[in-house]
């Protein structure tokens, strides 16, 4: 943002790193240009450690009020765009006002950051974690240069993970038994299941499974509801008939799914669903939506 | 739906054709730059040309046929670890993204083949996994494709797992598991095929189903190839299995083929130790399936096994095959109330043709056969199908080519029952099948009532059967009675008592087959007689006992009544033959009144039915032939007769055919022999009335400018002199031959004939004999030419 600015007359260079940078595990961030970009990834409880080293331009000397640190938890949502409900917001000062005439490195340190939600990329809403750091000046605009970072929890395996079956169907058309093994999975998880089919009077095509994420922010009579649908899954080509059961193996790694998330901040939900449809030779789509949970799990690897 | 167009079907294909090769096009370049991704990403673009419902299955197969060479290629890369650089678990994973099933279970497959190969996990889990997942593809031709595909690429690693590792039970298994676990569903799909689609195309269905029938039928294939399948698995796993789906799928082409491919596949060996229960699944399956071929042709099967060794026999009597086959056909028969009669006779042939190559010795289950054939038989009106008639006609030729000998098919007590439920047409065919048989194995029928039946088997031959409408073809007719006739001289029994017992029998049927039958028939039996009468005859001093029931004189009275009913067909020519034949024999038994009788009889059909001029000079001769040779008759008898005779010869139309009489009659006056008559009078006597008539031929002739006839007449003559002349007979004198010779020469010149062969060859024989000397020498010296 701050960058055609900088380019004319900004009169030192920001650079902000992490102490452990280099072996941070990086992970891919989209930013609004669309173009995506390697930033680091952090938990909550963690500390963020690091250094941020500014440097006048052609030892030029800057004069300033104060050079700080910010921790920036933030919600956006785009169709109440430019407010940004913060969080999380953690300062540290890193220099009190004075003079910068070369090079100088600030180390910095917040320790044990409570990020409970994770930075989330979303239809209408976007929740992420920034640091900023800002030379205010006088007179003139502040400098401000800021460093995103991604933020993922991770979730134990629940205890109890019931299986989801069902039965449903129209009355002498159609009877369908459905069964996932689960009704909680983990991002990297496969979903297991079958299908009965008790009763077929229709001629059916063919059968999808889909996975459909439901994003809802605002509150009350502003809430906004986007449901996006992840995956196609074919699951059976032709019609069946009465007593075949059809299996259903689905794995979840390819599809950029996070986990459920409820209520954040009062601001958004993201739930998921699996959508079963059934397609008949006219076109007409049968279909049966369950909830299920998505976690996230500690990839061991 | 609609009907689609040949044209367009075309059109479709080459549309798929194409978009194969397009992303096998970049699917290569993929490989070839090791790119897993774009491999995946254009393989499964490529498999979804197979998810088209347009085609036909045979079109469908060129389709899938390209992407197959494709995916072996696939295969290959993939095999490869170092050219992707994933591990053939993670591969396993990758390739169930693919969101269009088709395509997703094509790689799945190729990848678990792979993925089997490299042992890296349980061959068992992944073949199950592979086989359950292909569920999704519930399209028949499309999942039968599929399955074929799995079946195809896994067969290679099931023949190894089933056979690799000796004596492991658990592995072999798990492949036969496998396979049936694939050829249930395949078996499935086939069969829903038939469901889909409105009821008008039905026929192009099936039509289109025969066609694919060879991928379900692959799977019996390859069980039938895994070493590790050995006649337990096969009992307890594989047979039951099969089986259970064969009889619950309820659609007869399937449970058709499947039957067959079962009995054609698997074998011999395990079919006859499973013979029960693959033959309790026979009356299971639906009304409509043509069970008799397939039961047939696994009979079929059999039998040639029980041929191959003698070692297998006892295996066969060991499960008692016989009992269980005729049972199932039985229930068969039963179940299927609409099987055609064709049907069920080719079941019994099947047997039939069984049992005589297992159980050669058992007549009785010959028997039982015919017998349930029978049965069969009487619930439906006389046959009218060609086809099943045929198939009857092999039904009975069975036996007989069997046992080589006819004899045994007459024990046979069903054999005629069965041969009544044949048209009048095929039973003559058959009855000279059985003749033919009887003729060509040399077979002699010797009991009478071996006779009876054999004749109650060929009436049709016999007689006219009831209802017997159609046109005889007259050569046919012709052959047909030849052959009874030469039947006729295969009864023979040594014991002269059974043979007339025999004769009385071929007698009693031949005499119901009417005027058109008996020339043919009776001369045979008239011979057949005659040589027992000379049999007798040769045994005299032996039978000189009290009683003895078949005396010659007996089957004298019968040959007369024989060769009477001849005469009433009326085949006069034929029974003057056989009478003076009778006759003759007679003679030889010294019963000169039985002899005189036949002559007398000889002469009332001369007199009453013989009226062509060239059969009476026939008959003349033939009479006096026979008439010579007589010995028994006292003198008036014999006076009477050759009185007669001579007086016929004389009575002859032409002149020449007199004279030729005549002189041959001379011959009745003169028997060479001991005892035999030499009346030189009475020959001279015919001479020279012969001579007359020549001279009145000779008269007739020259009025006629036709002179070559007579003069050969006189020559004829002059060698009746000769001969006589030579036996000594007193009253040809050396004179009178003298004579005779000047006579010719002088016709010969007022004649200005040209030089007779038949004189100058006489009288080169005249200076042969003047020239040899001795007693003939000085005979001949009087005579000077």
């Amino acid at each position: 943002m701050n960058y055609l600015v900088g380019a004319f007359k900004l009169p030192c260079n920001i650079f902000i790193s992490f102490a452990d940078g280099r072996i941070r595990k990086q992970v891919p961030l989209k930013k609004e240009n669309g173009k995506t970009v390697m930033v680091a990834l952090f938990q909550s409880q963690e500390s963020i450690v690091g250094e941020v080293v500014i440097e006048p331009v052609h030892r030029k000397k800057v004069e300033h009020n104060g050079v700080k640190i910010v921790l920036l938890g933030q919600i956006e949502l785009y169709f109440d765009r430019g407010n940004f409900y913060d969080f999380t917001s953690l300062v540290r000062e890193l220099d009190i006002p004075g003079e910068l005439y070369e090079r100088k490195t600030y180390p910095f340190e917040f320790s044990t950051v409570e990020m409970l939600y994770e930075s989330y990329n979303g239809v209408n809403v976007r929740l992420r974690y920034i640091l900023k750091v800002t030379i205010s000046r006088d007179y003139v605009s502040n400098i401000v240069e800021y460093q995103e970072f991604v933020v993922r929890n991770y979730t134990p395996p629940p205890s109890i993970n019931n299986s989801i079956k069902m039965e449903v169907g129209i009355e002498d058309c159609l009877h369908i038994e459905f069964e996932y093994s689960k009704s909680k999975y983990h991002l990297k998880d496969v979903i297991i299941g079958k299908i009965y089919f008790l009763l077929v009077r229709i001629k059916l095509k063919n059968m999808e499974l889909e996975i459909r994420r439901r994003e809802s922010t605002g509150s009350g009579p502003n809430t906004h509801v986007e449901t996006e649908t992840f995956a196609k899954f074919e699951l059976m080509d032709g019609a069946s008939v009465r007593g075949e059961s059809i299996p259903i193996r689905l794995f979840l790694s390819p599809y950029e799914l996070t986990p459920t998330y409820q209520n954040i901040n009062n601001k958004f939900s993201v739930k998921y669903y699996l959508n079963l449809v059934l397609v008949d030779e006219e076109d007409r789509r049968y279909f049966k939506q369950q909830e299920i949970t998505m976690y996230r799990l500690l990839e061991t690897s | 739906m609609l009907l689609i167009g040949a044209e367009d079907e075309e059109k479709w294909l080459a549309e798929g054709i194409a978009g194969i090769q397009h992303n096998a096009f970049y699917l290569h370049r993929a490989l070839d730059s090791n790119n897993l991704r774009d491999a995946l990403k254009y393989s499964a673009q490529m498999l979804s040309e197979l998810r088209t419902s347009k085609l036909s299955p045979q079109k469908y197969y060129e389709l899938y046929m390209r992407a197959f060479d494709e995916l072996r290629i696939l295969e290959m890369f993939f095999k490869d670890e170092s050219k992707h650089g994933v591990s053939v678990v993670d591969l396993y994973e990758l390739v169930q993204h693919a969101g269009n099933i088709l395509p997703r279970l094509y790689l799945l497959c190729t990848v678990g083949s792979v993925y089997i190969k490299s042992k890296e996990a349980p061959a068992k889990e992944l073949l199950q996994d592979l086989v359950e997942m292909c569920h999704g593809v519930q399209h028949p031709i499309r999942g039968l494709f599929l399955r074929s595909y799995l079946a195809q690429i896994s067969r290679d690693k099931l023949l190894d797992i089933g056979s690799d590792y000796e004596g492991d039970a658990e592995t072999v298994m798990d492949a036969v598991e496998f396979i049936l676990e694939n050829f249930t569903e395949m078996n499935k799909l086939w069969v829903r095929m038939q469901l889909e689609g409105p009821g008008r195309v039905r026929e192009k269905r099936e039509k289109e189903r025969s066609a694919l029938q060879e991928l379900v039928g692959k799977n019996l294939h390859v069980l039938s190839q895994i070493e590790g399948v050995d006649l337990e698995i096969y009992k307890e796993t594989v047979l039951p299995r099969v089986l259970e789906q064969v009889v619950n799928c309820k659609d007869d082409l399937s449970q058709y083929y499947l039957m067959d491919c079962i009995i054609q596949v698997f074998p011999d060996e395990y079919h006859l130790q499973t013979l029960e229960m693959l033959l309790a699944a026979f009356p299971q399956v639906q009304p409509t399936v043509d069970i008799k071929t397939v039961l047939s042709r696994l009979m079929d099967r059999l039998s040639k096994y029980a041929a191959s060794s003698a070692d297998v026999l006892t295996e066969f009597l060991q499960v008692e095959a016989f009992t269980k086959l005729s049972n199932a056909i039985e229930k068969v028969i039963k179940m299927q109330v609409d099987m055609p009669a064709v049907g069920a006779i080719t079941l019994y042939v099947s047997l039939l043709t069984f049992t005589l190559r297992v159980h050669p010795d058992r007549l009785d289950y010959v028997d039982q056969v015919l017998g349930a054939c029978v049965k069969k038989l009487s619930s439906i009106p006389k046959l009218e199908d060609r086809w099943a008639t045929k198939q009857l006609v092999a039904l009975l030729s069975a036996p007989l080519e069997k046992y080589n000998d006819t004899v045994t098919a007459l024990t046979l007590s069903n054999y005629p029952r069965v041969m009544d439920h044949l048209d009048n047409g095929t039973n003559k065919v058959m009855a000279m099948v059985i003749i033919e048989s009887i003729m060509k194995n040399n077979t002699c029928i010797s009991t009478a009532d071996k006779v009876e039946v054999l004749f109650e088997l060929i009436k049709g031959l016999i007689k006219d059967l009831d209802g017997a409408t159609d046109e005889l073809d007259e050569e046919d007719f012709k052959d047909e009675q030849n052959s009874v006739a030469k039947l006729i001289h295969m009864l023979y029994n040594n014991e002269p008592e059974e043979m007339l017992k025999i004769i009385c029998i071929v007698w009693k049927h031949i005499m119901a087959g009417g005027p058109k039958r008996l020339p043919f028939t009776v001369p045979s039996l008239v011979f057949s007689a005659l040589r027992l009468v000379r049999q007798m005859q040769g045994q005299e001093g032996d039978i000189v006992g009290e009683e003895v029931p078949a005396t010659p004189k007996k089957i004298f009275q019968l040959l007369s009544q024989m060769i009477e009913a001849l005469s009433a067909v009326p085949s006069p020519e034929l029974a003057l033959r056989l009478y003076l034949q009778c006759a003759k024999a007679a003679n030889g038994c010294d019963l000169e009144y039985v002899a005189y009788e036949f002559f007398t009889q000889v002469f009332v059909l001369y007199e009453e039915e013989i009226a062509n001029s060239k059969a009476q000079v026939t008959a003349i001769h033939l009479i006096i032939g026979a008439l010579q040779r007589m010995n028994v008759f006292n003198v008036e008898n014999r006076d009477t007769l050759t009185h007669k005779t001579t007086g016929y010869s004389a009575r002859l139309l032409k002149k020449p055919d007199q004279c030729r009489a005549v002189y041959a009659c001379s011959h009745l006056f003169w028997v060479d022999g001991q005892d035999g008559i030499r009346d030189g009078e009475r020959v001279l006597l015919c001479l020279k009335r012969a001579l007359r008539i020549a001279n009145a031929a000779q008269q007739m002739a020259s009025i006629a400018r036709d002179s070559s006839g007579p003069l050969t007449l006189f020559v004829e003559i002059l060698n009746k002199y000769l001969y006589y002349f030579e036996k000594g007979n007193k009253q040809i004198t050396a004179a009178a031959i003298q004579h005779l010779i000047e006579l010719i020469n002088t016709e010969m010149q007022s004649d200005s004939a040209t030089s007779d062969a038949f004189l100058a060859s006489t009288l080169r024989y005249i200076q042969f004999q003047k020239q040899r000397g001795g007693v003939m020498g000085a005979k001949f010296e009087s005579i000077k030419l």
